[in-house]
């Protein structure tokens, strides 16, 4: 896994923020953020629930204001209905119950946003079935969705997500529902999917596990402040107790995992809040 | 052989009468309308917004009565401003059931009181809560072809981003796509569509022709285009097989339609349970 040093030095940066700063209406959610991202490189964003990753996707989506400082991201500044992001957001409307064929929702995601009937086009279709392939899905295709596995269905959101061949990936918690094996499954895709297409990809998770060996960088958010670096760099006792402001310990087990201690209920003092925030 | 001809000499019989004549134009657009529309609603599970509309036009309808316009254009003219309304306050108030219930409770009652202020005979009341289709004047059959056939045109124009919005609204939304203009889209296209349903099923049954054919529909095709094609096809039976039937037996229409819709929800059901 370090063949990453050479994509790096492929593309320039692609996301950078200087002094950023966000507000959740009148509240700060976090403030004087500085990061530069490069073309092709896998960044995980970690944090306490309602700690503001959600939102560092709406500020790249262009779905959310900049209350100070700046960001750019791949030359401009952020704009709604961005073609070059491709965007897998934690929630959808598809659950058990959507008997729609999955080549159908990323054929949408494709050719959706056209006026006028179509009952099925080819360019849709090769477009589709490329994607679903590129996530070794193509099984899947004439699956409906309601008959899908969590892993399952979150390859086929990322389909979703490549059919329109985007230069970045925004992943909202593609792995809150999916068991240790599972999430490292798809994280291994994921990763692949980076290398193979160059492509800049932001995942966000509240556990770091399943993802550690595959990450070129952490942006770790909490306390309303945002730090980045290499894993070994950002996820350390003493990087982690000064975001946090109170004394946090990273523990290492055998296995190569890590478990972030938060003492003196600083952890669950943010989770209240975020849950507050989160049910506005 | 001697099926056939019976069944082309009980349809010649049928169709000397005018009034069945306008049944089976207006409700074979209506038919056609809700099945389309239905499988949206299913889809983007705004079934409850649907009853909500249906109640609204019966507001309308009470007060174009009492005022002596046409019913049917009151209903109409009632659900689109409560689609419209529903609509602005974005696709999290469809699902809003305590605040439409409570809306819609409060436009049936004013429904009532109009129909109370009504010094007329109260049958008009009978048939807007259950249809009565085979009542239909020749000027509504016209209308209500008019009203199918824009819809149908609209749906098809607005039908990908409105399937894609209805699928997976933030993908669509960090797309670019205006997706509160489609949920306002779309939610007029349903007002519109349920209040010329309501001359089939009047307002008390609107979902045996709004949702319950493009539920068993969507539990039969994954392909949205096929789903559409059956929820409409299930509609129109119904609704052919209903009239039928009502022609020979004294019993209301609306009862027969709702049953064979509700007949063939069940055994899909029943079917699928194996």
């Amino acid at each position: 896994m370090h063949g990453e040093k050479d994509v790096r030095k492929k593309g320039g940066i692609v996301v950078s923020a200087r002094n950023l700063t966000v507000n959740y209406g009148k509240k700060t959610v976090w403030h004087d953020a500085n990061f530069d991202v490069a073309r092709g490189e896998f960044v995980a964003v970690i944090g306490p629930n309602g700690a503001g990753k959600t939102t560092m996707f709406k500020l790249l989506l262009g779905l959310q204001q900049v209350a100070g400082g700046e960001i750019e991201i791949m030359g401009s500044h952020p704009k709604r209905g961005n073609p070059k992001i491709g965007y897998v957001p934690q929630k959808h409307g598809i659950d058990n119950e959507t008997n729609v064929e999955c080549v159908e929702l990323v054929k949408l995601a494709y050719s959706g946003n056209k006026l006028g009937f179509s009952i099925s086009s080819r360019k849709e279709n090769d477009a589709a079935l490329h994607a679903l392939e590129s996530v070794k899905a193509l099984d899947l295709a004439n699956k409906p969705m309601s008959a899908l596995s969590g892993g399952e269905l979150q390859r086929i959101f990322l389909a979703e997500a490549l059919v329109s061949d985007p230069e970045m990936l925004l992943l909202d918690e593609p792995l809150s529902n999916l068991d240790i094996r599972r999430a490292k499954e798809l994280v291994s895709l994921i990763s692949s999917v980076v290398k193979d297409r160059n492509v800049t990809t932001f995942l966000v998770a509240h556990d770091i596990n399943p993802l550690i060996q595959f990450l070129d960088k952490v942006i770790y958010i909490a306390n309303g402040k945002v730090a980045i670096g290499t894993p070994d760099k950002v996820l350390t006792s003493e990087s982690l107790s000064e975001l946090y402001g109170t004394h946090v310990e990273v523990l290492h087990d055998s296995m190569g995992h890590i478990l972030i201690h938060t003492l003196y209920g600083a952890q669950d003092e943010v989770k209240e809040n975020d849950y507050n925030a989160s049910k506005r | 052989m001697l099926l056939n001809v019976d069944i082309i000499y009980m349809l010649h019989v049928m169709f000397r009468y005018q009034f069945m004549q306008h049944a089976f134009e207006a409700g074979t657009a209506i038919a056609i309308v809700a099945g389309i529309i239905g499988y949206l609603v299913v889809l983007r599970r705004t079934s409850f917004a649907a009853h909500a509309y249906a109640e609204i036009g019966f507001t309308g309808a009470a007060g174009s009565i009492l005022v002596g316009i046409n019913p049917v254009l009151g209903m109409l003219a009632a659900s689109l401003a409560g689609g419209f309304g529903i609509a602005i306050l974005g696709k999290r108030a469809e699902h809003r059931d305590v605040e439409v219930g409570s809306v819609l409770a409060f436009a049936l009652a004013l429904g009532l009181l109009f129909l109370g202020m009504y010094t007329g005979y109260a049958t008009e009341a009978y048939s807007i809560l259950f249809g009565e289709i085979l009542g239909i004047s020749s000027s509504n059959v016209f209308l209500t072809v008019i009203v199918s056939m824009v819809i149908i045109a609209a749906a098809a124009l607005v039908y990908r981003p409105i399937l894609f919005a209805s699928l997976d609204e933030d993908v669509a939304e960090a797309k670019g796509m205006p997706v509160t203009l489609l949920g306002i889209v779309f939610m007029l296209l349903l007002a519109g569509a349920v209040s010329i349903a309501i001359q089939v099923s009047g307002v008390l049954l609107i979902f045996a022709l709004m949702v319950t054919p493009a539920a068993t529909a969507i539990r039969l095709a994954k392909k949205p285009v096929y789903a559409i094609a059956i929820s409409s096809g299930i509609s129109l039976f119904a609704t052919w097989a209903g009239l039928i039937i009502a022609f020979y037996e004294p019993y209301p229409v609306s009862f027969f339609i709702v049953g064979i819709v509700f007949a063939t929800y069940l055994a899909v059901r029943i079917i699928q349970r194996k």
